[in-house]
């Protein structure tokens, strides 16, 4: 693919959808729990029935407070006071009303940033506007007889939608972004993230242009619910936009979706007049207005919580963690709160080791498992209790691997581990010493040709002795001795 | 301003509403004298005046996140034409 790119720009904006962990729906007392029986959780507001009027939910507009200041340093410039709600008109059958309540001209917040980091580097994403509105039900289309099926138990329920300035130019950009705004949004519960029940999902503007152009035409790719998606769209709609420009041809604005099963984005087959939304501001609802009281407490509380950008900089701070360890320590607060056990437990002087356990054997196994770290079946404390013995010499990082793997499996506490499989590293310089002895009375050649200044012939018999060990001979101790006696 | 009468049919189209010829010329009309009204107010001279989003100028009032809603769909689905295991059933929309 890189071939093809060259001498393309790419750029990415996102737009995405994080449902607000409310009970209830922005502008109704429903539900909004997830999977219950359909329509049981759609009042007479959510189906639009005539003579209701929309009431404001004070938790959904909070927890948009919470995300402006979040995303701006905890600093309330960006949090309009006077916020405005339009109505974006549109027919489809799961929009009862016949329009969505969102917001237009005075959201709710405007700008603030959000840092990714990527393989090269850190990257600030600017924002451009987050802003309240009801989500639509849902249409199924399977068949009932030719026809389709509307449930409208979320219709109405709180959504943010969250929209970048065209700021990345790759899907490994856009995809970091994703996770750092899922990562954040979690962090200061205002969204559970799930992205399978559809509470957090990105549409992505993607065109691509010659370096020195003017923007190119852009095409959004809708509704991608998980990370792998949306790095597979884009990768796809970029290869798919050079390869029509290059052939001559040219991009048409369009709205997209992308097929899992073949990786392929196709235009949906939308009318001239699909866009023409006619927004006004909606009769039904006043100004929304939040006052230096309100954004205060929300302040504070945020203060509390934090950020995982706060939890970063205090990692390198007080550890001394690079940014990057620090930015995957904190892409969750349960990453952070188990690390924090790890580190706890083993001491802040084991900081890098922690780390890198975290980071490194237990993320690997995560993922490559396909869990959380909350469901990980090596709880911190166990991960802890092995590091320890990595720092107390019991374990060399070989077999302290495969500790890990016995204690993934569930095999109990390390030290039982240990103890079981007789892994216990070789620290006793006398016994080290022997099988020294052993391994140099047996390899004369090899000793011969060190003498005569072939180094090789060292590593070859640190090699013997950790053999002769079974791999449980502390390393740094066999060189030592084999250093000592080979001189003498 | 004024409207031509293929723009009135394209609102029309947009908001569903099915007009005839003689309806289209008699909406335009009506259309095209409101905006006249539109542009006598246009003179007034509101530089450096905050445009008001509502007639009233209140702020919004907002409730606590309680439900306080039951499933009716039994009831609210006694008056639809066709229903379904719970679901409300339309004629096919696939995009």
């Amino acid at each position: 693919m890189t071939g093809q790119m060259k001498n393309w720009e790419v750029v990415i904006g996102l737009e995405t959808h994080a449902q607000l962990s409310t009970s209830s729906k922005i502008f109704s007392g429903a539900s909004t729990a997830f999977g219950a029986a359909p329509n049981s959780h759609a009042s007479a507001v959510d189906l639009a029935l005539p003579g209701v009027l929309p009431v404001a939910n004070r938790a959904a507009v909070d927890k948009a407070i919470r995300f402006g200041l979040a995303v701006n340093g905890n600093v309330a410039d960006n949090i309009n006071r006077r916020s405005v709600f339009a109505r974006k008109n549109y027919f489809y059958p799961d929009l009862p009303k016949g329009y969505q309540i969102s917001q237009l001209d005075l959201p709710i917040v405007k700008g603030g940033s959000i840092t990714i980091i990527t393989s090269s580097g850190e990257k600030t994403v600017r924002l451009t506007r987050a802003h309240l509105e009801e989500d639509a039900g849902k249409s199924l289309h399977e068949d009932f007889h030719g026809m389709s099926g509307i449930d409208l138990n979320r219709a109405g329920t709180p959504l943010l939608e969250i929209v970048s300035e065209p700021d990345m130019c790759s899907s490994e950009e856009a995809v970091a972004y994703a996770k750092a705004l899922h990562g954040l949004v979690r962090w200061i519960d205002i969204c559970d993230g799930n992205m399978q029940e559809g509470s957090f999902r990105c549409d992505a503007n993607v065109s691509v242009r010659r370096p020195g152009d003017p923007l190119g035409t852009r095409r959004e790719i809708k509704n991608l619910n998980s990370f792998r998606f949306l790095q597979q769209a884009i990768d796809y709609e970029v290869r798919w936009q050079i390869e029509t420009l290059e052939d001559g041809g040219r991009i048409q604005q369009a709205t997209v979706l992308f097929d899992p099963d073949t990786g392929e984005t196709r235009s949906m087959r939308s009318k001239e007049d699909a866009h023409d939304y006619r927004y006004f501001p909606d009769p039904d609802l006043l100004p929304l207005c939040v006052g230096e009281d309100w954004i205060g407490a929300a302040s504070k509380q945020l203060a509390e919580v934090g950020t995982p950008g706060m939890r970063k900089e205090l990692y390198v701070a007080q550890f001394g963690l690079t940014d990057y360890d620090a930015a995957l320590l904190t892409q969750s607060r349960e990453t952070a709160a188990y690390f924090d056990v790890v580190v706890g437990a083993v001491g802040a002087a084991s900081v890098k080791l922690c780390a890198n356990w975290v980071t490194g054997e237990l993320a690997g196994a995560l993922n490559r498992a396909g869990l959380d770290i909350a469901q990980s079946p090596l709880p911190a404390a166990r991960l802890a209790a092995l590091v320890t013995r990595v720092v107390d010499g019991t374990l060399s990082s070989k077999l302290a691997k495969e500790v890990f793997e016995a204690a993934w499996n569930g095999e109990g506490e390390p030290d039982a581990i240990i103890e079981k499989r007789g892994l216990k590293q070789i620290s006793d310089g006398g016994e080290i010493e022997k099988l020294v002895d052993d391994v140099l009375a047996g390899n004369a050649k090899q000793v011969e040709d060190y003498r005569a200044g072939k180094d090789k012939a060292f590593n070859s018999l640190v090699g013997q002795v950790m053999k002769a060990s079974r791999g449980k001979a502390n390393p740094a101790q066999v060189n030592e001795i084999l250093k000592k006696k080979l001189g003498g | 301003m004024s409207l031509s009468v293929d723009e009135v049919k394209k609102i029309a189209h947009l908001a569903r509403i099915e007009i005839s010829e003689a309806e289209a010329l008699a909406t335009r009309q009506q259309l095209n004298d409101i905006f006249a009204l539109i542009g006598q107010m246009q003179a007034v001279n509101t530089e450096g005046i905050e445009p008001m989003s509502h007639a009233q100028d209140l702020m919004l009032r907002l409730r606590d996140d309680v439900v306080t809603e039951q499933d009716q769909h039994a009831l609210f689905q006694s008056i639809a034409p066709q229903v379904e295991g719970g679901l409300y059933l339309v004629p096919r929309v696939i995009e």
